[in-house]
């Protein structure tokens, strides 16, 4: 059962709850490692964050916050595909400070869905959330990449929102000279 | 990261341009990014709006994501408001059928009857 091509959008599947929670700055740590055959994505936000009763249920594919319908799946989605690769997911959330989720996976294992479209995620994380701002930094060995758009926003000010067309095919050009960069697996385009 | 100092040149003609497109915006497009959304390509469609918009170097239309509005079967669903209109729902907006939703609904003004859910 996978109902995501790529890790990717576990990635914005994750996001998602994220602003759901409330959060202003989201942490998103990406590691690929050949050499230690490690994959990691840590996502870290300032949202509302859990209570430990919810914490502990929240892996469980019936749980949800949504009141459209009665099921949560994206959790345990991510976990379960985790879990099929060698690696596993943990979770720790304080109420009103925040929640962070790490997925981890075994690089090289033949189920490991690919990180796939990184660069379309990432600037729909952006472009959609405009109350949102995303620290990413991505490491592959021994090389990283840091994209902060409080940087971008110190810059551009309250006027001119991420979205703006000029500003958007620029944080579209860093991002793909950074990941590239890297020698990263992530595309941009599926 | 790529020259600040071409941002801020970038801001400078940002500035430019929503000084002459005038204030507020001319339509929101709203992509449902819930994980039914994202499982049905929300973020392809998400990409071809935003690509759609940069072609056209159209800088007032605002485009945001909200989660799972529970239309799941009518995913990727995609939202339009023109101006204080009300917001009319689409129902599996492929990233192929983004330009015309651009064209017709969104520049143009005349909404796309047969992708209407929720009616």
């Amino acid at each position: 059962m996978t109902v995501f091509r790529d890790l990717s959008q576990h990635i914005l599947d994750i996001a998602e709850n994220s602003t759901a929670a409330g959060a202003t700055l989201l942490h998103l740590d990406i590691e690929e490692n050949p050499s230690r055959d490690h994959l990691s994505i840590c996502i870290r936000d300032n949202g509302c964050g859990m209570d430990p009763e919810m914490l502990l249920r929240v892996t469980d594919p019936w749980v949800t916050t949504r009141t459209t319908r009665k099921v949560g799946l994206g959790i345990p989605f991510l976990k379960q595909t985790a879990e099929m690769c060698g690696g596993h997911l943990d979770i720790t959330s304080e109420p009103q400070r925040g929640t962070t989720i790490e997925a981890a996976f075994r690089l090289s294992h033949i189920d490991r869905p690919p990180l796939g479209d990184l660069i379309n995620t990432l600037i729909c994380i952006v472009v959609g959330n405009p109350q949102l701002d995303l620290v990413y930094h991505h490491q592959v060995e021994a090389m990283d990449f840091v994209f902060d758009t409080r940087e971008i926003r110190e810059i551009l000010g309250t006027e001119v929102p991420l979205s703006d067309p000029e500003v958007l095919a620029f944080i579209r050009g860093a991002l793909i000279e950074g990941v590239a960069g890297l020698g990263s697996e992530a595309t941009n385009g599926t | 990261m790529k020259s600040l100092e071409e941002l801020q040149k970038i801001k400078e003609r940002a500035l430019e341009r929503r000084k002459l497109a005038g204030e507020g915006a001319r339509a929101r497009v709203v992509v449902a990014m819930g994980t039914c959304g994202i499982a049905a390509g929300a973020r392809d469609t998400m990409s071809a709006v935003l690509g759609e918009l940069e072609k056209r170097n159209i800088a007032d239309v605002v485009v945001t994501q909200t989660g799972c509005i529970g239309l799941c079967e009518y995913e990727p669903i995609v939202q339009v408001q023109i101006g204080e209109q009300d917001m009319v729902t689409y129902g599996r907006i492929s990233p192929d059928r983004v330009a015309t939703l651009i064209e017709k609904h969104v520049l143009g003004g005349n909404p796309v009857e047969e992708w209407q859910v929720g009616k």
